[in-house]
Protein backbone atom coordinates (compact mmCIF):
# COMPACT_ATOMS: atom_id res chain seq x y z
CA UNK A 1 0.00 0.00 0.00
CA UNK A 2 1.41 3.39 -0.96
CA UNK A 3 1.72 6.07 1.68
CA UNK A 4 -0.48 8.78 0.16
CA UNK A 5 0.47 11.48 2.63
CA UNK A 6 4.14 11.00 1.84
CA UNK A 7 3.50 11.09 -1.91
CA UNK A 8 1.46 14.25 -1.41
CA UNK A 9 4.17 15.89 0.65
CA UNK A 10 6.83 14.99 -1.88
CA UNK A 11 4.81 16.32 -4.83
CA UNK A 12 4.09 19.62 -3.07
CA UNK A 13 7.77 20.07 -2.32
CA UNK A 14 8.77 19.27 -5.87
CA UNK A 15 6.33 21.55 -7.67
CA UNK A 16 5.87 24.44 -5.25
CA UNK A 17 8.76 24.21 -2.78
CA UNK A 18 6.11 23.81 -0.12
CA UNK A 19 7.20 22.21 3.11
CA UNK A 20 4.29 23.43 5.19
CA UNK A 21 1.28 25.69 4.72
CA UNK A 22 2.59 28.65 2.74
CA UNK A 23 2.63 32.22 3.91
CA UNK A 24 0.05 34.34 2.19
CA UNK A 25 -2.68 33.27 -0.16
CA UNK A 26 -2.90 29.76 -1.48
CA UNK A 27 -5.11 27.22 -3.15
CA UNK A 28 -4.17 23.57 -3.26
CA UNK A 29 -6.02 21.40 -5.72
CA UNK A 30 -5.72 17.70 -5.09
CA UNK A 31 -7.36 14.99 -7.17
CA UNK A 32 -9.79 17.46 -8.70
CA UNK A 33 -11.02 18.90 -5.41
CA UNK A 34 -9.90 21.77 -3.25
CA UNK A 35 -7.57 20.63 -0.47
CA UNK A 36 -7.15 24.00 1.15
CA UNK A 37 -7.48 27.66 0.37
CA UNK A 38 -6.71 30.97 1.97
CA UNK A 39 -7.44 34.42 0.69
CA UNK A 40 -5.84 37.48 2.20
CA UNK A 41 -6.91 41.12 2.29
CA UNK A 42 -4.88 41.81 -0.83
CA UNK A 43 -5.26 38.55 -2.71
CA UNK A 44 -8.67 37.04 -3.17
CA UNK A 45 -9.19 33.49 -4.43
CA UNK A 46 -12.66 32.42 -5.55
CA UNK A 47 -14.19 29.60 -7.51
CA UNK A 48 -14.63 30.27 -11.17
CA UNK A 49 -18.23 30.31 -12.27
CA UNK A 50 -19.41 27.83 -14.84
CA UNK A 51 -16.13 25.89 -15.06
CA UNK A 52 -13.65 24.18 -12.77
CA UNK A 53 -10.91 26.52 -11.63
CA UNK A 54 -10.24 29.65 -9.64
CA UNK A 55 -10.19 33.41 -10.03
CA UNK A 56 -7.35 35.18 -8.28
CA UNK A 57 -7.68 38.92 -7.81
CA UNK A 58 -4.78 40.99 -6.55
CA UNK A 59 -5.59 44.50 -5.25
CA UNK A 60 -3.83 47.60 -6.58
CA UNK A 61 -0.55 48.37 -4.87
CA UNK A 62 0.03 44.89 -3.43
CA UNK A 63 3.78 44.48 -2.97
CA UNK A 64 6.02 41.58 -1.99
CA UNK A 65 3.18 39.09 -1.63
CA UNK A 66 2.88 35.59 -2.96
CA UNK A 67 0.15 33.20 -3.97
CA UNK A 68 0.71 29.45 -4.24
CA UNK A 69 -1.64 27.44 -6.41
CA UNK A 70 -0.20 23.93 -6.76
CA UNK A 71 -2.15 21.11 -8.36
CA UNK A 72 -1.43 17.53 -7.44
CA UNK A 73 -2.86 14.27 -8.68
CA UNK A 74 -2.12 11.13 -6.69
CA UNK A 75 -4.84 8.83 -8.02
CA UNK A 76 -4.78 7.06 -11.34
CA UNK A 77 -7.32 7.83 -14.05
CA UNK A 78 -7.90 11.50 -13.28
CA UNK A 79 -8.05 13.70 -16.33
CA UNK A 80 -9.09 17.28 -15.88
CA UNK A 81 -9.10 20.67 -17.53
CA UNK A 82 -8.95 23.60 -15.14
CA UNK A 83 -9.45 27.27 -15.92
CA UNK A 84 -7.61 29.79 -13.77
CA UNK A 85 -7.88 33.55 -14.16
CA UNK A 86 -5.55 36.06 -12.56
CA UNK A 87 -6.31 39.76 -12.34
CA UNK A 88 -3.35 41.73 -11.05
CA UNK A 89 -4.07 45.37 -10.21
CA UNK A 90 -1.75 48.29 -10.87
CA UNK A 91 1.56 48.96 -9.09
CA UNK A 92 1.83 45.44 -7.69
CA UNK A 93 4.82 43.18 -7.16
CA UNK A 94 3.71 39.59 -6.65
CA UNK A 95 4.95 36.04 -6.97
CA UNK A 96 2.68 33.32 -8.29
CA UNK A 97 3.86 29.78 -7.69
CA UNK A 98 1.87 27.45 -9.88
CA UNK A 99 2.99 23.93 -10.63
CA UNK A 100 1.61 20.51 -11.15
CA UNK A 101 2.66 17.20 -9.74
CA UNK A 102 1.28 13.83 -10.81
CA UNK A 103 1.88 10.48 -9.18
CA UNK A 104 0.31 7.76 -11.24
CA UNK A 105 1.05 4.23 -10.21
CA UNK A 106 -2.05 2.83 -11.92
CA UNK A 107 -3.04 1.64 -15.36
CA UNK A 108 -5.12 4.55 -16.45
CA UNK A 109 -3.98 7.86 -17.86
CA UNK A 110 -3.61 10.87 -15.56
CA UNK A 111 -3.74 14.28 -17.12
CA UNK A 112 -3.91 17.88 -16.03
CA UNK A 113 -4.62 20.59 -18.56
CA UNK A 114 -4.43 24.06 -17.09
CA UNK A 115 -5.84 26.98 -19.01
CA UNK A 116 -4.52 30.19 -17.48
CA UNK A 117 -5.27 33.78 -18.19
CA UNK A 118 -3.11 36.42 -16.56
CA UNK A 119 -3.88 40.13 -16.79
CA UNK A 120 -1.25 42.39 -15.33
CA UNK A 121 -2.12 46.00 -14.52
CA UNK A 122 -0.07 49.13 -15.18
CA UNK A 123 3.45 49.18 -13.75
CA UNK A 124 2.97 45.87 -11.97
CA UNK A 125 5.51 43.12 -11.85
CA UNK A 126 4.58 39.44 -11.67
CA UNK A 127 6.92 36.54 -11.29
CA UNK A 128 5.19 33.33 -12.34
CA UNK A 129 6.98 30.12 -11.45
CA UNK A 130 5.68 26.84 -12.76
CA UNK A 131 7.25 23.49 -12.07
CA UNK A 132 6.03 20.30 -13.59
CA UNK A 133 6.92 16.98 -12.11
CA UNK A 134 5.52 13.48 -12.41
CA UNK A 135 6.30 9.97 -11.34
CA UNK A 136 4.86 6.47 -11.45
CA UNK A 137 4.19 3.81 -14.05
CA UNK A 138 0.98 5.08 -15.65
CA UNK A 139 0.84 7.73 -18.34
CA UNK A 140 1.17 11.31 -17.07
CA UNK A 141 0.40 14.18 -19.37
CA UNK A 142 0.16 17.95 -18.95
CA UNK A 143 -1.09 20.55 -21.38
CA UNK A 144 -0.74 24.03 -19.93
CA UNK A 145 -2.09 26.93 -21.94
CA UNK A 146 -1.50 30.46 -20.87
CA UNK A 147 -2.39 33.90 -22.15
CA UNK A 148 -0.82 36.97 -20.61
CA UNK A 149 -1.84 40.57 -21.21
CA UNK A 150 0.54 43.24 -19.98
CA UNK A 151 -0.67 46.79 -19.49
CA UNK A 152 1.64 49.79 -19.84
CA UNK A 153 4.88 49.43 -17.89
CA UNK A 154 4.02 45.94 -16.62
CA UNK A 155 6.55 43.14 -16.30
CA UNK A 156 6.07 39.40 -16.32
CA UNK A 157 8.80 36.92 -15.53
CA UNK A 158 7.81 33.38 -16.34
CA UNK A 159 9.98 30.51 -15.17
CA UNK A 160 8.95 27.06 -16.24
CA UNK A 161 10.80 24.00 -15.09
CA UNK A 162 10.16 20.42 -16.09
CA UNK A 163 12.97 18.11 -15.16
CA UNK A 164 11.50 14.70 -15.59
CA UNK A 165 8.66 12.28 -15.29
CA UNK A 166 6.02 13.95 -17.44
CA UNK A 167 5.33 11.50 -20.26
CA UNK A 168 3.88 14.03 -22.66
CA UNK A 169 3.53 17.76 -22.38
CA UNK A 170 2.19 20.32 -24.78
CA UNK A 171 2.67 23.88 -23.68
CA UNK A 172 1.29 26.96 -25.33
CA UNK A 173 1.98 30.45 -24.06
CA UNK A 174 0.88 33.70 -25.67
CA UNK A 175 1.89 37.08 -24.33
CA UNK A 176 0.66 40.48 -25.46
CA UNK A 177 2.84 43.34 -24.30
CA UNK A 178 1.69 46.98 -24.17
CA UNK A 179 3.80 50.14 -24.07
CA UNK A 180 7.03 49.76 -22.08
CA UNK A 181 6.03 46.29 -20.93
CA UNK A 182 8.74 43.71 -20.26
CA UNK A 183 8.61 39.96 -20.83
CA UNK A 184 11.22 37.58 -19.44
CA UNK A 185 10.77 33.89 -20.05
CA UNK A 186 13.12 31.17 -18.91
CA UNK A 187 12.37 27.57 -19.69
CA UNK A 188 14.33 24.59 -18.34
CA UNK A 189 13.42 21.18 -19.64
CA UNK A 190 14.90 17.73 -19.35
CA UNK A 191 13.34 14.66 -20.90
CA UNK A 192 14.30 11.02 -20.83
CA UNK A 193 12.88 7.65 -21.91
CA UNK A 194 10.10 8.13 -24.45
CA UNK A 195 8.88 11.45 -23.04
CA UNK A 196 7.79 14.18 -25.42
CA UNK A 197 7.67 17.94 -25.05
CA UNK A 198 6.03 20.37 -27.42
CA UNK A 199 6.50 23.96 -26.33
CA UNK A 200 5.17 26.95 -28.18
CA UNK A 201 5.70 30.50 -26.97
CA UNK A 202 4.50 33.58 -28.82
CA UNK A 203 5.21 37.09 -27.66
CA UNK A 204 3.48 39.98 -29.38
CA UNK A 205 5.37 43.19 -28.69
CA UNK A 206 2.55 45.61 -29.43
CA UNK A 207 3.67 48.61 -27.43
CA UNK A 208 6.45 51.09 -27.99
CA UNK A 209 9.35 50.49 -25.63
CA UNK A 210 8.27 46.92 -24.96
CA UNK A 211 10.84 44.14 -24.79
CA UNK A 212 11.05 40.38 -24.53
CA UNK A 213 13.74 37.90 -23.72
CA UNK A 214 13.06 34.20 -24.16
CA UNK A 215 15.74 31.88 -22.85
CA UNK A 216 15.09 28.21 -23.34
CA UNK A 217 17.51 25.50 -22.27
CA UNK A 218 16.91 21.82 -22.54
CA UNK A 219 18.47 18.40 -22.30
CA UNK A 220 17.04 15.46 -24.22
CA UNK A 221 18.13 11.98 -23.21
CA UNK A 222 17.09 8.44 -24.03
CA UNK A 223 14.56 8.24 -26.85
CA UNK A 224 12.78 11.45 -25.88
CA UNK A 225 11.59 14.10 -28.29
CA UNK A 226 11.41 17.86 -27.89
CA UNK A 227 10.02 20.57 -30.14
CA UNK A 228 10.35 24.29 -29.41
CA UNK A 229 8.62 27.13 -31.25
CA UNK A 230 9.56 30.40 -29.61
CA UNK A 231 8.29 33.35 -31.62
CA UNK A 232 8.47 37.09 -31.17
CA UNK A 233 6.41 39.48 -33.24
CA UNK A 234 7.69 43.03 -33.19
CA UNK A 235 4.72 45.29 -33.90
CA UNK A 236 6.14 48.55 -32.54
CA UNK A 237 9.39 50.22 -31.46
CA UNK A 238 10.55 47.24 -29.43
CA UNK A 239 13.34 44.80 -28.65
CA UNK A 240 13.18 41.01 -28.63
CA UNK A 241 15.73 38.27 -28.11
CA UNK A 242 15.16 34.53 -28.38
CA UNK A 243 17.85 32.14 -27.27
CA UNK A 244 17.50 28.36 -27.32
CA UNK A 245 20.17 25.91 -26.27
CA UNK A 246 19.66 22.18 -26.28
CA UNK A 247 21.89 19.30 -25.45
CA UNK A 248 21.08 16.10 -27.22
CA UNK A 249 22.12 12.70 -25.88
CA UNK A 250 21.57 9.03 -26.65
CA UNK A 251 18.91 8.60 -29.34
CA UNK A 252 16.90 11.70 -28.58
CA UNK A 253 15.43 14.12 -31.08
CA UNK A 254 15.28 17.91 -30.70
CA UNK A 255 13.72 20.43 -33.04
CA UNK A 256 14.13 24.10 -32.36
CA UNK A 257 12.24 26.52 -34.57
CA UNK A 258 12.68 30.08 -33.34
CA UNK A 259 10.83 32.76 -35.26
CA UNK A 260 11.20 36.51 -35.26
CA UNK A 261 8.87 38.67 -37.26
CA UNK A 262 9.11 42.44 -37.57
CA UNK A 263 6.08 44.49 -38.55
CA UNK A 264 7.56 47.82 -37.60
CA UNK A 265 10.72 49.48 -38.86
CA UNK A 266 11.78 50.18 -35.27
CA UNK A 267 11.59 46.57 -34.13
CA UNK A 268 14.95 45.02 -33.25
CA UNK A 269 14.78 41.25 -33.00
CA UNK A 270 17.45 38.60 -32.55
CA UNK A 271 17.32 34.87 -32.36
CA UNK A 272 19.97 32.31 -31.55
CA UNK A 273 19.49 28.58 -31.42
CA UNK A 274 21.94 25.79 -30.88
CA UNK A 275 21.61 22.03 -30.53
CA UNK A 276 24.53 19.74 -29.88
CA UNK A 277 26.01 17.05 -27.77
CA UNK A 278 27.97 17.95 -24.65
CA UNK A 279 31.23 19.41 -25.89
CA UNK A 280 34.06 16.93 -25.48
CA UNK A 281 36.52 19.61 -24.38
CA UNK A 282 34.23 20.61 -21.51
CA UNK A 283 34.25 17.06 -20.20
CA UNK A 284 38.04 16.88 -20.58
CA UNK A 285 38.52 20.15 -18.70
CA UNK A 286 36.42 18.94 -15.76
CA UNK A 287 38.32 15.66 -15.78
CA UNK A 288 41.56 17.57 -15.38
CA UNK A 289 39.93 19.10 -12.29
CA UNK A 290 39.36 15.66 -10.80
CA UNK A 291 35.84 14.66 -11.90
CA UNK A 292 35.30 11.38 -13.71
CA UNK A 293 33.53 11.48 -17.07
CA UNK A 294 30.11 10.77 -15.60
CA UNK A 295 30.41 13.38 -12.86
CA UNK A 296 31.64 15.87 -15.43
CA UNK A 297 28.60 15.23 -17.61
CA UNK A 298 26.20 15.68 -14.67
CA UNK A 299 27.83 18.96 -13.69
CA UNK A 300 27.58 20.32 -17.21
CA UNK A 301 23.90 19.38 -17.50
CA UNK A 302 23.10 20.74 -14.04
CA UNK A 303 24.79 24.01 -14.97
CA UNK A 304 22.83 24.32 -18.17
CA UNK A 305 19.50 23.63 -16.46
CA UNK A 306 20.19 25.81 -13.43
CA UNK B 1 59.48 13.71 -10.37
CA UNK B 2 57.94 13.20 -13.77
CA UNK B 3 59.61 10.78 -16.12
CA UNK B 4 58.72 10.14 -19.74
CA UNK B 5 60.26 7.00 -21.18
CA UNK B 6 60.47 6.46 -24.95
CA UNK B 7 57.22 8.24 -25.72
CA UNK B 8 56.04 7.95 -29.29
CA UNK B 9 52.78 9.60 -30.26
CA UNK B 10 51.20 9.85 -33.68
CA UNK B 11 47.90 11.20 -34.95
CA UNK B 12 46.04 11.24 -38.21
CA UNK B 13 46.01 14.55 -39.98
CA UNK B 14 42.36 15.19 -40.77
CA UNK B 15 43.07 16.95 -44.04
CA UNK B 16 45.57 14.58 -45.60
CA UNK B 17 44.36 11.42 -43.87
CA UNK B 18 48.01 10.57 -43.21
CA UNK B 19 49.37 9.46 -39.86
CA UNK B 20 52.09 11.79 -38.60
CA UNK B 21 54.60 11.13 -35.87
CA UNK B 22 54.24 13.98 -33.41
CA UNK B 23 56.49 12.80 -30.58
CA UNK B 24 59.34 10.57 -31.59
CA UNK B 25 60.77 8.22 -28.97
CA UNK B 26 61.05 11.05 -26.48
CA UNK B 27 62.48 10.52 -23.00
CA UNK B 28 62.95 13.12 -20.28
CA UNK B 29 62.92 13.71 -16.53
CA UNK B 30 61.50 16.68 -14.71
CA UNK B 31 62.69 17.05 -11.15
CA UNK B 32 60.27 17.79 -8.33
CA UNK B 33 60.14 21.43 -7.23
CA UNK B 34 61.67 22.83 -10.41
CA UNK B 35 60.37 25.71 -12.51
CA UNK B 36 60.57 24.32 -16.03
CA UNK B 37 59.77 26.14 -19.24
CA UNK B 38 59.16 24.20 -22.42
CA UNK B 39 59.68 26.16 -25.58
CA UNK B 40 60.22 25.52 -29.26
CA UNK B 41 58.71 26.15 -32.67
CA UNK B 42 55.00 25.95 -33.44
CA UNK B 43 53.92 22.41 -34.13
CA UNK B 44 57.01 21.01 -32.42
CA UNK B 45 54.99 18.83 -30.04
CA UNK B 46 54.90 20.86 -26.77
CA UNK B 47 51.16 20.67 -26.24
CA UNK B 48 51.11 17.00 -27.18
CA UNK B 49 53.82 16.29 -24.64
CA UNK B 50 51.92 18.13 -21.89
CA UNK B 51 48.68 16.37 -22.79
CA UNK B 52 50.41 13.02 -22.53
CA UNK B 53 51.53 13.90 -19.01
CA UNK B 54 47.95 14.86 -18.08
CA UNK B 55 46.46 11.79 -19.76
CA UNK B 56 44.57 13.79 -22.38
CA UNK B 57 46.49 11.98 -25.10
CA UNK B 58 47.49 8.33 -25.04
CA UNK B 59 50.94 7.58 -26.43
CA UNK B 60 51.40 4.82 -29.03
CA UNK B 61 54.25 3.49 -26.95
CA UNK B 62 56.36 4.49 -23.98
CA UNK B 63 55.63 5.13 -20.34
CA UNK B 64 54.81 8.03 -18.01
CA UNK B 65 55.89 7.97 -14.36
CA UNK B 66 54.90 10.26 -11.50
CA UNK B 67 57.14 9.95 -8.44
CA UNK B 68 58.20 6.49 -9.55
CA UNK B 69 54.67 5.24 -10.15
CA UNK B 70 53.72 4.16 -13.68
CA UNK B 71 50.66 6.31 -14.52
CA UNK B 72 50.59 5.51 -18.24
CA UNK B 73 47.20 3.80 -17.92
CA UNK B 74 45.68 6.13 -15.33
CA UNK B 75 42.66 8.12 -16.53
CA UNK B 76 42.75 11.92 -16.49
CA UNK B 77 40.78 12.50 -13.29
CA UNK B 78 42.96 10.08 -11.36
CA UNK B 79 46.08 11.88 -12.52
CA UNK B 80 44.42 15.10 -11.33
CA UNK B 81 43.86 13.48 -7.94
CA UNK B 82 47.42 12.18 -7.95
CA UNK B 83 48.57 15.78 -8.16
CA UNK B 84 48.82 17.01 -11.75
CA UNK B 85 47.08 20.21 -12.83
CA UNK B 86 46.78 21.41 -16.42
CA UNK B 87 45.87 24.75 -17.97
CA UNK B 88 44.70 24.43 -21.57
CA UNK B 89 46.20 26.44 -24.40
CA UNK B 90 42.62 26.82 -25.70
CA UNK B 91 40.29 26.50 -22.71
CA UNK B 92 36.66 25.55 -23.33
CA UNK B 93 33.69 27.75 -22.47
CA UNK B 94 30.81 26.58 -20.31
CA UNK B 95 27.27 27.86 -20.66
CA UNK B 96 25.57 27.80 -17.28
CA UNK B 97 28.71 27.51 -15.22
CA UNK B 98 30.07 30.51 -13.35
CA UNK B 99 33.68 31.35 -12.56
CA UNK B 100 32.86 30.56 -8.94
CA UNK B 101 31.48 27.12 -9.92
CA UNK B 102 34.57 26.25 -11.90
CA UNK B 103 37.04 27.36 -9.24
CA UNK B 104 35.06 25.47 -6.60
CA UNK B 105 35.17 22.28 -8.68
CA UNK B 106 38.91 22.84 -9.16
CA UNK B 107 39.51 23.21 -5.45
CA UNK B 108 37.42 20.09 -4.77
CA UNK B 109 35.98 21.64 -1.62
CA UNK B 110 34.05 24.64 -0.36
CA UNK B 111 36.20 27.69 -0.95
CA UNK B 112 35.95 30.79 1.21
CA UNK B 113 35.07 34.00 -0.57
CA UNK B 114 38.39 35.62 0.28
CA UNK B 115 40.25 32.69 -1.21
CA UNK B 116 38.18 32.78 -4.40
CA UNK B 117 39.09 36.43 -4.75
CA UNK B 118 42.77 35.69 -4.23
CA UNK B 119 42.86 33.27 -7.16
CA UNK B 120 41.31 35.85 -9.45
CA UNK B 121 43.46 38.70 -8.18
CA UNK B 122 46.57 36.66 -8.81
CA UNK B 123 45.69 36.51 -12.51
CA UNK B 124 44.82 40.20 -12.59
CA UNK B 125 41.03 39.95 -12.52
CA UNK B 126 38.77 41.87 -10.17
CA UNK B 127 36.87 39.21 -8.25
CA UNK B 128 33.72 41.28 -7.76
CA UNK B 129 33.33 41.62 -11.52
CA UNK B 130 33.96 38.01 -12.43
CA UNK B 131 32.97 35.54 -9.71
CA UNK B 132 29.35 35.27 -10.77
CA UNK B 133 29.90 35.55 -14.49
CA UNK B 134 29.26 32.56 -16.66
CA UNK B 135 32.28 31.09 -18.39
CA UNK B 136 30.52 31.51 -21.73
CA UNK B 137 31.04 33.42 -24.95
CA UNK B 138 30.55 36.73 -23.15
CA UNK B 139 34.12 36.51 -21.84
CA UNK B 140 36.96 37.83 -23.96
CA UNK B 141 39.77 35.49 -24.95
CA UNK B 142 42.19 37.02 -22.46
CA UNK B 143 39.64 36.87 -19.63
CA UNK B 144 38.92 33.22 -20.37
CA UNK B 145 42.61 32.43 -20.42
CA UNK B 146 43.18 34.08 -17.04
CA UNK B 147 40.21 32.26 -15.51
CA UNK B 148 41.71 29.04 -16.84
CA UNK B 149 44.95 29.81 -15.01
CA UNK B 150 43.02 30.61 -11.81
CA UNK B 151 41.30 27.20 -11.96
CA UNK B 152 44.66 25.45 -12.13
CA UNK B 153 46.04 27.49 -9.22
CA UNK B 154 42.91 26.51 -7.25
CA UNK B 155 43.68 22.81 -7.67
CA UNK B 156 46.83 23.44 -5.61
CA UNK B 157 48.39 20.47 -7.41
CA UNK B 158 52.01 19.59 -6.66
CA UNK B 159 52.63 19.60 -10.42
CA UNK B 160 51.11 22.41 -12.46
CA UNK B 161 51.33 22.59 -16.23
CA UNK B 162 50.34 25.76 -18.09
CA UNK B 163 50.14 25.70 -21.86
CA UNK B 164 51.03 29.16 -23.20
CA UNK B 165 49.46 31.04 -20.29
CA UNK B 166 50.52 34.35 -21.83
CA UNK B 167 48.53 33.88 -25.05
CA UNK B 168 46.03 36.67 -25.61
CA UNK B 169 46.87 38.43 -22.37
CA UNK B 170 47.55 42.16 -22.32
CA UNK B 171 50.93 43.51 -21.32
CA UNK B 172 49.92 44.72 -17.88
CA UNK B 173 48.35 41.40 -16.95
CA UNK B 174 51.28 39.54 -18.45
CA UNK B 175 53.69 41.23 -16.04
CA UNK B 176 51.40 40.44 -13.18
CA UNK B 177 51.19 36.84 -14.35
CA UNK B 178 54.94 36.33 -14.56
CA UNK B 179 55.16 37.69 -11.01
CA UNK B 180 52.46 35.26 -9.93
CA UNK B 181 54.41 32.33 -11.35
CA UNK B 182 57.67 33.52 -9.85
CA UNK B 183 56.36 34.18 -6.33
CA UNK B 184 54.18 31.12 -6.47
CA UNK B 185 57.19 29.00 -7.19
CA UNK B 186 59.28 30.72 -4.53
CA UNK B 187 56.67 30.66 -1.77
CA UNK B 188 55.23 27.26 -2.40
CA UNK B 189 58.48 25.36 -2.31
CA UNK B 190 58.22 21.83 -3.58
CA UNK B 191 55.74 22.53 -6.35
CA UNK B 192 56.78 21.65 -9.86
CA UNK B 193 55.86 24.30 -12.39
CA UNK B 194 55.88 23.37 -16.07
CA UNK B 195 55.11 26.26 -18.37
CA UNK B 196 54.95 26.05 -22.13
CA UNK B 197 55.87 29.47 -23.40
CA UNK B 198 57.39 31.50 -26.21
CA UNK B 199 58.03 34.53 -23.99
CA UNK B 200 61.58 35.46 -23.10
CA UNK B 201 60.43 36.98 -19.83
CA UNK B 202 58.97 33.66 -18.71
CA UNK B 203 61.82 31.60 -20.15
CA UNK B 204 64.35 33.68 -18.22
CA UNK B 205 62.62 32.89 -14.90
CA UNK B 206 63.02 29.13 -15.32
CA UNK B 207 65.37 26.84 -13.46
CA UNK B 208 65.61 24.89 -16.65
CA UNK B 209 64.44 25.27 -20.24
CA UNK B 210 63.50 22.35 -22.48
CA UNK B 211 63.56 22.90 -26.20
CA UNK B 212 61.11 20.68 -28.06
CA UNK B 213 61.26 20.58 -31.83
CA UNK B 214 60.25 18.04 -34.41
CA UNK B 215 58.82 15.80 -31.73
CA UNK B 216 62.12 15.49 -29.92
CA UNK B 217 63.85 17.00 -26.94
CA UNK B 218 66.27 19.03 -28.96
CA UNK B 219 68.10 20.72 -26.11
CA UNK B 220 67.86 21.53 -22.42
CA UNK B 221 69.72 23.84 -20.08
CA UNK B 222 69.54 27.05 -18.10
CA UNK B 223 67.88 30.09 -19.68
CA UNK B 224 71.38 31.47 -20.18
CA UNK B 225 72.29 28.38 -22.20
CA UNK B 226 69.15 28.09 -24.24
CA UNK B 227 68.06 31.66 -24.99
CA UNK B 228 70.99 32.45 -27.30
CA UNK B 229 70.42 29.17 -29.13
CA UNK B 230 66.79 30.03 -29.86
CA UNK B 231 67.87 32.89 -32.11
CA UNK B 232 70.15 30.73 -34.18
CA UNK B 233 67.55 28.00 -34.08
CA UNK B 234 64.95 30.32 -35.56
CA UNK B 235 67.43 31.42 -38.23
CA UNK B 236 67.69 27.88 -39.60
CA UNK B 237 64.79 28.20 -42.07
CA UNK B 238 61.63 26.21 -41.53
CA UNK B 239 63.25 22.78 -41.35
CA UNK B 240 64.35 21.78 -37.94
CA UNK B 241 67.16 19.29 -37.69
CA UNK B 242 66.36 16.19 -35.78
CA UNK B 243 69.91 15.53 -34.73
N1 LIG C 1 45.00 15.28 -32.08
C1 LIG C 1 45.76 15.57 -33.15
N2 LIG C 1 45.40 15.16 -34.37
C2 LIG C 1 46.17 15.45 -35.45
N3 LIG C 1 47.28 16.17 -35.40
C3 LIG C 1 47.70 16.62 -34.21
C4 LIG C 1 46.94 16.37 -33.02
N4 LIG C 1 47.55 16.95 -31.99
C5 LIG C 1 48.64 17.55 -32.50
N5 LIG C 1 48.73 17.35 -33.83
C6 LIG C 1 49.82 17.83 -34.71
O1 LIG C 1 51.02 17.57 -34.05
C7 LIG C 1 51.91 18.61 -34.19
C8 LIG C 1 52.36 19.11 -32.85
O2 LIG C 1 51.26 19.76 -32.24
P1 LIG C 1 51.36 20.44 -30.82
O3 LIG C 1 50.03 21.06 -30.56
O4 LIG C 1 51.82 19.46 -29.83
O5 LIG C 1 52.46 21.55 -31.08
P2 LIG C 1 52.97 22.74 -30.19
O6 LIG C 1 54.42 22.57 -30.05
O7 LIG C 1 52.16 22.84 -28.95
O8 LIG C 1 52.69 23.99 -31.14
P3 LIG C 1 52.24 25.50 -30.77
O9 LIG C 1 53.47 26.22 -30.36
O10 LIG C 1 51.73 26.02 -32.07
O11 LIG C 1 51.19 25.43 -29.72
C9 LIG C 1 51.24 19.66 -35.06
O12 LIG C 1 51.66 19.50 -36.37
C10 LIG C 1 49.79 19.32 -34.91
O13 LIG C 1 49.09 19.68 -36.08
MG1 LIG D 1 50.77 24.17 -28.25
Amino acid sequence: MEDKSLIRKNLLEKVADLHSVPDGAYNIRENSTSAGRRSTDAIKIENKEGAPGIVVTVADGTKNKSVHIPVIITETGITETVYNDFFIGRDCDVLIVAGCGIHNSGEEKSAHDGVHSLKVGENSRVRYVEKHYAEGEGSRTMEPKMTVDLAEGATVEIETVQLGGVSDSVRETTINAGDNATVLITERIMTDGVETVDSKTTVNLNGNGSSARINSRSVARGDSKQIFYPAINGNADCFGHVQCDSIIMDRANVRSIPEICANDVNARLIHEAAIGRIAGDQILKLQTLGLDAEEAEERILAGLLK
Amino acid sequence: MIRLENITYSAVNEETGKRNTILDDLSLDIETGKYIVITGPNGGGKTSLAKIIMGLYTPDSGKVFLDGEDITDKPIHERAKAGIGFGFQHPPRFKGMTVRDLITIAAGRKVRHAELCEYLTSVGLCAADYLNREVDTSLSGGELKRIEIATVLATDSPVMIFDEPEAGIDLWSFHRLTETFRTFHQNKGGKTLIIISHQERIISQADEVLLIAGGKLSDRGTPGDILPKIDSFAARSCRYDKN
